[in-house]
C-alpha cells in the first residue's frame, strides 16, 4: 500500500513498474472487500447492530406491542433484587463447575485409554462420540426415558445391580440437576477428541525418555502429559464454560427449569423473559450480565494461562 | 515396546486392563442409544414392565407407525432438511469467498477485520438474539423459514476461520502461475483454489449442516405453524402434546430424528472429525 500512496501524493517520482505494483494494490483491495462483503454486511447488521441494540434496549422498558421506554439500569437493579434470577444464577453456576469438570477429567482419561495403540481402536472413538451427534431434542427425550422413576432403565438397573432405590431423577428438585449433569457425561465425545489430537501430537521421545529414568505412570503423567496438553486444557475450559452458559435445550425439554426452578438455568430464564412473558428489555439486561461474566471469565483464565499453559513442541500453531 | 506413549504399561496385564476399561466404557456410552432403538420396537406394555428388558418381545413396529402420524414427522423430515440444505450452502458459498480474501488477498487493516470474524465465535447467541428476531419481525419473516436460513449467507464464523486455514496452506505457487497466465482474483478462487478445496467443502458443509439440522433455539423462536415444524421441534411438541406417555412413540420418533445426523457422521467421518480437531489448533 506504501507504493500506492507515493503513487497519489507525487512527491516522487515514481517508475512505471510501481504504478503498476499500486493499481494490482488497489486492485486486489478492491477484490478483497468484494469477497468478504457478504460476512461484512451480516456482520453489521447480524452482529454489532443487534449488541448495540440490545445493550440498549437492556436500559428499556420493552414489551414489544408498545416502544421500548428508556428505564436507566431499573433492569439491572430488579434482577440483582430478585431471588429468581440469583436461583438461576446459582443453578447454572453448579451445572457449568460439574459439567466442565466432568469435561476435563473424563474427556483427558478417555482420551488417554483411546490413544492405546490396538486394532479395532477407530469403532471405540467412533462409539464414545456418537451420543455427540444426536440432535439434543433426541438426547433430552432419551434421557427421559432412561430417567423415569422405578421402573426406567436407571433406576431399575440401580436396584437390580446394588439393590438401591434410586431416586425420583426429574420430578425431584434434590436430585433434577444431578440429572442433567450425569446426563453431560454422555457429551464429553468433543472434548476427548480435542485432548485426543493433543496427545497425539506429543513427540514419543519424551515418554521413552522418561521410560529410561524409570518415572512411574503418574509422575509421566504429572511432567509430561499434562503440561503438553494445556493448551487442549485451556481450550476445553473456555469452551466448557461458554457451553454450559448457554445450555438450554435440556432444561426446556426435560423439566422446563422445574421442579421448584431446581433446573432453572440461565439461558431458559432468558429465552422466558424474552418470548412467555415478552420482557424484552429484562431479556437483553439478563443477556448482557452473562456476556460479561463470559468475558470477564475468560479473560481471567487466560491472565492466568500464562502460568499454567506451556506451548511448544508441535501444539503451539 | 508397543504401549501406547501416553499411559505406557510395561506390564502386560496393566495393558489388558486398560483395553478392557476401554470397551466397557464404549459399550456405556452406546447403551442409551441401543436402548432407545429397543424400546422404539417394543411394545408399551412391554416397557412399562419391571424389570425392563433390552429384546422387543413381542417385536412391534407400533411406535413408528404411530408415532410418526401423531404429527407430520415425514413433513417434519422434509422441512429440517430443507433449512438444513439451503443455509448449509449459502455458508459455504460466503464463508469460502471470505476465508479466500483473508488467506490470500492483502488488504491493509485485514488483521483487525479477521479478529472481528473470530469475535462471532466469542458472542453468545442469547445477546443478538432478541434485536435478530425484531429485525426479522419488522421484516414479516416470523413463521417462516428466513430467519433460519438467510444468516448462513452472511458468512459463519467458524467456517471462515476453515477455509482461511485451509486457502493459507495451499501453495503460492499454483497462485502465481495463474496469476503470470492472466487470471483474475475470481478466477484464482473459483478455478485454482476451490477445486482444491473439496475436502475444506466436505468438512464446512457437513458441519454446518449438523448444526442446522439439530438447531432447537432458532426454529423454536421464529417457527409458530404446525405444518413448518422442524423435527427437534415437533419431538418437542410431542412430549407436551400428551399426558399419558407412549414411550415406545417416542422413542420411535425420537431414533427417526436423530437417523440423518448418525448416518451422515458415518459416511463422513473423517470430515466431521477433522472440523472438531481444527477448533483445537
Amino acid at each position: 500500500m506504501r507504493v500506492g500512496m507515493s503513487v497519489e501524493t507525487g512527491v516522487r517520482p515514481v517508475s512505471r513498474k510501481r504504478v503498476r505494483a499500486g493499481l494490482q494494490r488497489r486492485l486486489e483491495a478492491r477484490w478483497f472487500l468484494l469477497f468478504i462483503s457478504p460476512w461484512l454486511v451480516g456482520f453489521a447488521v447480524l452482529t454489532v447492530y443487534p449488541m448495540i441494540a440490545s445493550a440498549y434496549y437492556s436500559l428499556t422498558n420493552y414489551s414489544v406491542l408498545s416502544p421500548p421506554t428508556f428505564i436507566g439500569f431499573q433492569n439491572y437493579t430488579f434482577l440483582f433484587h430478585s431471588p429468581l434470577f440469583w436461583t438461576s444464577v446459582r443453578v447454572t453456576v453448579i451445572y457449568a463447575i460439574a459439567t466442565v469438570v466432568i469435561q476435563l477429567v473424563l474427556g483427558l482419561l478417555v482420551a488417554m485409554l483411546l490413544n492405546l495403540r490396538i486394532p479395532g481402536m477407530k469403532v471405540l472413538r467412533t462409539l464414545y462420540y456418537i451420543p455427540n451427534v444426536l440432535p439434543m431434542a433426541a438426547t433430552s427425550m432419551l434421557w427421559m426415558f432412561l430417567f423415569v422413576p422405578r421402573t426406567g432403565v436407571l433406576d431399575a438397573a440401580l436396584h437390580q445391580l446394588f439393590g438401591i432405590n434410586g431416586p425420583q431423577w426429574l420430578s425431584d428438585p434434590r436430585w433434577a440437576l444431578s440429572g442433567l449433569i450425569i446426563m453431560s457425561v454422555w457429551s464429553i465425545g468433543s472434548s476427548m477428541l480435542i485432548f485426543l489430537a493433543g496427545l497425539q501430537s506429543i513427540p514419543d521421545e519424551l515418554y521413552e525418555a522418561a521410560d529410561i529414568d524409570g518415572a512411574r505412570l503418574f509422575t509421566k503423567l504429572r511432567h509430561i502429559t499434562l503440561p503438553m496438553l494445556s493448551p487442549q486444557i485451556l481450550l476445553n475450559l473456555i469452551l466448557g464454560l461458554i457451553g454450559a452458559f448457554q445450555t438450554f435445550v435440556q432444561a426446556y425439554m426435560m423439566t422446563d427449569g422445574g421442579p421448584d426452578y431446581a433446573t432453572y438455568l440461565y439461558s431458559l430464564s432468558i429465552y422466558q423473559n424474552a418470548f412467555q412473558s415478552f420482557h424484552m428489555g429484562m431479556a437483553s439486561a439478563e443477556a448482557w450480565i452473562m456476556f460479561l461474566v463470559i468475558l470477564a471469565l475468560t479473560a481471567a483464565i487466560f491472565k492466568t494461562s500464562a502460568r499454567w499453559v506451556y506451548y511448544g513442541g508441535g501444539t503451539e500453531s | 515396546m508397543r504401549g501406547n506413549p501416553a499411559i505406557s504399561a510395561r506390564k502386560p496385564i496393566a495393558r489388558w486392563v486398560m483395553i478392557l476399561v476401554t470397551v466397557v466404557g464404549a459399550l456405556i456410552m452406546v447403551f442409551p442409544a441401543i436402548w432407545m432403538l429397543s424400546a422404539s420396537l417394543q411394545s408399551n406394555n412391554q416397557i412399562s414392565q419391571y424389570p425392563p428388558s433390552l429384546m422387543p418381545h413381542p417385536f412391534t413396529l407400533e411406535g413408528y407407525l404411530k408415532g410418526l402420524t401423531v404429527l407430520p414427522f415425514v413433513r417434519y423430515f422434509f422441512n429440517t432438511a430443507c433449512i438444513a440444505v439451503l443455509s448449509s450452502i449459502g455458508g459455504v458459498l460466503s464463508s469460502s469467498l471470505a476465508g479466500f480474501a483473508f488467506a490470500r488477498l492483502r488488504f491493509r487493516g485485514k488483521n483487525i477485520l479477521f479478529v472481528c470474524v473470530l469475535s462471532g465465535l466469542m458472542i453468545p447467541y442469547a445477546v443478538v438474539m432478541i434485536p435478530q428476531y425484531l429485525l426479522f419481525k419488522h421484516l414479516g419473516w416470523i413463521d417462516t423459514y428466513y430467519p433460519l436460513i438467510v444468516p448462513a449467507w452472511f458468512g459463519l464464523p467458524f467456517l471462515i476461520f476453515l477455509f482461511r486455514q485451509f486457502f493459507a496452506g495451499i501453495p503460492n505457487e499454483l497462485f502465481e502461475a495463474a496469476r503470470i497466465d492472466g487470471c483474475g482474483f475470481p478466477g484464482l478462487y473459483w478455478r485454482i483454489a476451490m477445486p482444491l478445496a473439496k475436502p475444506a467443502v466436505a468438512t464446512a458443509f457437513i458441519f454446518h449442516f449438523q448444526a442446522a439440522w439439530n438447531d432447537f433455539l432458532g426454529p423454536l423462536i421464529y417457527i409458530n405453524s404446525n405444518s413448518k415444524y422442524t423435527l427437534s421441534l415437533g419431538l418437542s411438541a410431542f412430549t407436551s402434546s400428551c399426558d399419558c406417555t407412549p414411550w415406545n412413540q417416542l422413542m420411535g420418533v425420537s431414533t427417526i430424528v436423530a437417523l440423518v445426523p448418525i448416518l451422515v457422521f458415518f459416511f463422513a467421518q473423517k470430515y466431521v472429525l477433522r472440523g472438531i480437531v481444527l477448533t483445537s489448533k
